[in-house]
């Protein structure tokens, strides 16, 4: 009986990923052919392959850099993007045990963007401070004043989810102020298309460090799977399973703080994909997070790119914001949660 | 003697909540800890079951304090049942009694033999082994406290606390998991409110009056007519029953 359950599970899990790796590369190779420029599949993968030294195609070079230097890692760094985001909304709607939380409850996308904000309006730094540098340690100073509110999150749920509430206010206050008495129409414009999320910057050294990042903290996370498991029912009820809970909970706010920061410090802060791919991914494959976190992770690659595709081909000749596109998908999934989760009469 | 506890003072900020609680549990025994609202049974629990450090005092389990086991070695031998645990995830009665091998199992182990068996004999245990897929959401209270017990169970525990499991229980459910908690082949102590019930099925009684040991014995030593006066403040009867030859106690209307 429960050794079928497990294999059920298991398959489950393997088909799934089977599926989503398949529909990932797909997925891939359209946001690498499509464009203002659009270029065929097979010229796609032989420019793919010459980039790996694996074949020395004669195809043209403004192709092969469009796709290499341009397109793929924009590619790879979406789906990255989307992973992580994914990972870190299923694991701190765990912890915080909150069907709402997603990756900004602790007030990381707010500090980011006060960080963003003195760099480009301030000119924090004078042109030595890059944007993402000014917007990692925005996050992170966020980060570190919800983990003071919280006595190192320690508190317990609420009280943490209560502290990113007012870091979130205060960095948001911080960066309308800054905006309102210093930036310019230009600068506020500026501003206002990085909050909402772009790949449009992004190179190969983007993406070896998200890679990095994002692979560090799934093997961290997965290395946790089981004690996330035990918060079901509550922190006390995990200690008494036996989980180190005030260490436990401290290494997973860092990991996903850590993880959040670099990703609104490359793209923006791109809402509601880690709201989104956890419920969607739960409700495929259960809640277990040893087989969660890899599903969250695949399901967010895939959707991430697929946004990234959406958002260049809704407006002919200009690029959408990512987060407009992720919200617009989002909010209505977002409607159904809150909708199933009403209370019943 | 199992557990030992010595000495147990605990409060937060200047309120003294556990104040010099002393006391012993045999082996198999299944102790009562009873006192009104507010009387420090649930704190005193937590502090026993290693969930809260006392401020000073200690508390011992098979002669070996367990402010030096770790938390997983610690929850390889005790088992905590809470009041009403909820949750808003959507898991499965398998799901939730899977969670009872935790301390049993490192980061990425599989599923062993032992942990299928433990799993097995816990939802035997409480007759819900045909409910295995059943939505944790769609169970009744009293199947709810069930799986939960069955969760502590799948730990292999040698000691079992339970926190008032019989809370917001019709009479049948609380008579039911009593009796299963008193059947069962571990030490346990369970924080009680039903006087009657705690005569019924407790092998002996700790009485907690503001966070001190106000008494302790058999049922028949402590529920005494003074004592409920004192500590419960209630006017009351009481005699032995006809039935069970436990105490049992008629409050009086006044």
């Amino acid at each position: 009986m429960t050794t079928a359950e497990t294999e059920r599970g298991t398959f489950g899990l393997a088909l799934l990923l089977t599926f989503g790796l398949v529909a990932l590369a797909f997925a891939i190779a359209v946001a690498t052919a499509i464009g203002d420029y659009s270029i065929g599949l097979g010229t796609v993968f032989l420019a793919v392959t010459n980039g790996l030294g694996l074949t020395g195609a004669e195809i043209s070079p403004i192709e092969q850099s469009v796709v290499w230097n341009l397109r793929l890692s924009r590619a790879l760094v979406a789906a990255l993007a989307g992973a992580g985001l994914s990972i870190c909304g299923a694991i701190l709607q765990a912890l915080l045990r909150n069907a709402l939380a997603e990756p900004f409850v602790l007030g990381v996308s707010a500090g980011a963007s006060t960080g963003a904000v003195s760099v480009i309006v301030l000119g924090v730094g004078a042109g030595g401070l890059s944007l993402s540098l000014g917007a990692f340690a925005g996050a992170f100073s966020a980060f570190a004043l919800v983990a003071l509110l919280s006595n190192g999150a320690t508190s317990g749920p609420n009280h943490t989810i209560l502290a990113g509430v007012a870091a979130s206010q205060l960095f948001n206050a911080l960066t309308s102020y800054i905006v309102t008495t210093s930036g310019n129409a230009q600068q506020a414009r500026d501003v206002m298309f990085w909050l909402l999320g772009s790949f449009g910057g992004v190179r190969w050294p983007d993406f070896q460090l998200l890679l990095v990042v994002v692979v560090v903290s799934l093997a961290i996370c997965i290395w946790m799977a089981r004690a996330l498991d035990a918060f079901t029912f509550g922190d006390e009820d995990a200690a008494a399973l036996g989980i180190p809970v005030a260490r436990i909970r401290l290494v997973m706010f860092a990991v996903t703080a850590v993880l959040t920061a670099t990703i609104v410090s490359m793209v923006g802060a791109i809402g509601f994909v880690g709201l989104v791919v956890p419920h969607a991914a739960r409700y495929v494959i259960g809640p277990l997070h040893l087989r969660l976190l890899p599903a969250c992770a695949v399901v967010g690659a895939v959707f991430m790119v697929s946004a990234d595709i959406a958002s260049r081909v809704i407006v002919a000749q200009q690029t959408v914001p990512i987060g407009v596109v992720t919200a617009l998908v989002g909010v209505p999934f977002f409607a159904i949660i809150l909708y199933r989760a009403r209370p019943q009469p | 003697m199992i557990v030992v506890a010595e000495n147990l003072f605990w409060g937060v900020k200047r309120k003294t909540i556990v104040s010099d609680v002393s006391l012993s549990v045999a082996r198999g025994e299944t102790l009562g800890l009873i006192g009104p609202n507010g009387s420090g049974k649930s704190s005193l629990l937590r502090l026993l079951a290693g969930l809260r450090r006392p401020d000073s005092g200690r508390v011992a389990i098979h002669g070996q304090d367990i402010a030096q086991i770790s938390r997983r070695a610690l929850s390889q031998q005790i088992a905590f049942v809470q009041q009403n645990a909820a949750t808003d995830t959507n898991v499965s009665v398998l799901d939730v009694v899977r969670l009872g091998r935790t301390p049993h199992r490192s980061a990425l182990s599989g599923w062993s033999p032992e942990d299928q068996t433990a799993v097995a004999l816990a939802l035997e245990r409480v007759d819900m082994s045909d409910r295995l897929a059943q939505a944790w959401q769609t169970l009744s209270g009293g199947e709810r406290q069930r799986v939960h017990i069955a969760r502590a169970l799948a730990q292999s525990p040698k000691i079992m606390f339970l926190d008032e499991p019989t809370n917001h229980l019709d009479i049948h459910h609380q008579i039911e998991i009593l009796r299963l908690v008193r059947d069962l082949d571990l030490t346990s102590v369970v924080a009680l409110h039903d006087l009657n019930l705690a005569a019924m099925f407790c092998d002996r009684i700790v009485v907690l009056d503001e966070g001190r040991v106000f008494a302790s014995g058999t049922p028949e030593d402590v529920l005494t007519e003074p004592l409920l006066r004192e500590v419960f403040r209630v006017e009351a009867g009481v005699s032995s029953s006809p039935y069970h030859n436990r105490p049992h106690i008629h409050f009086m209307a006044g």
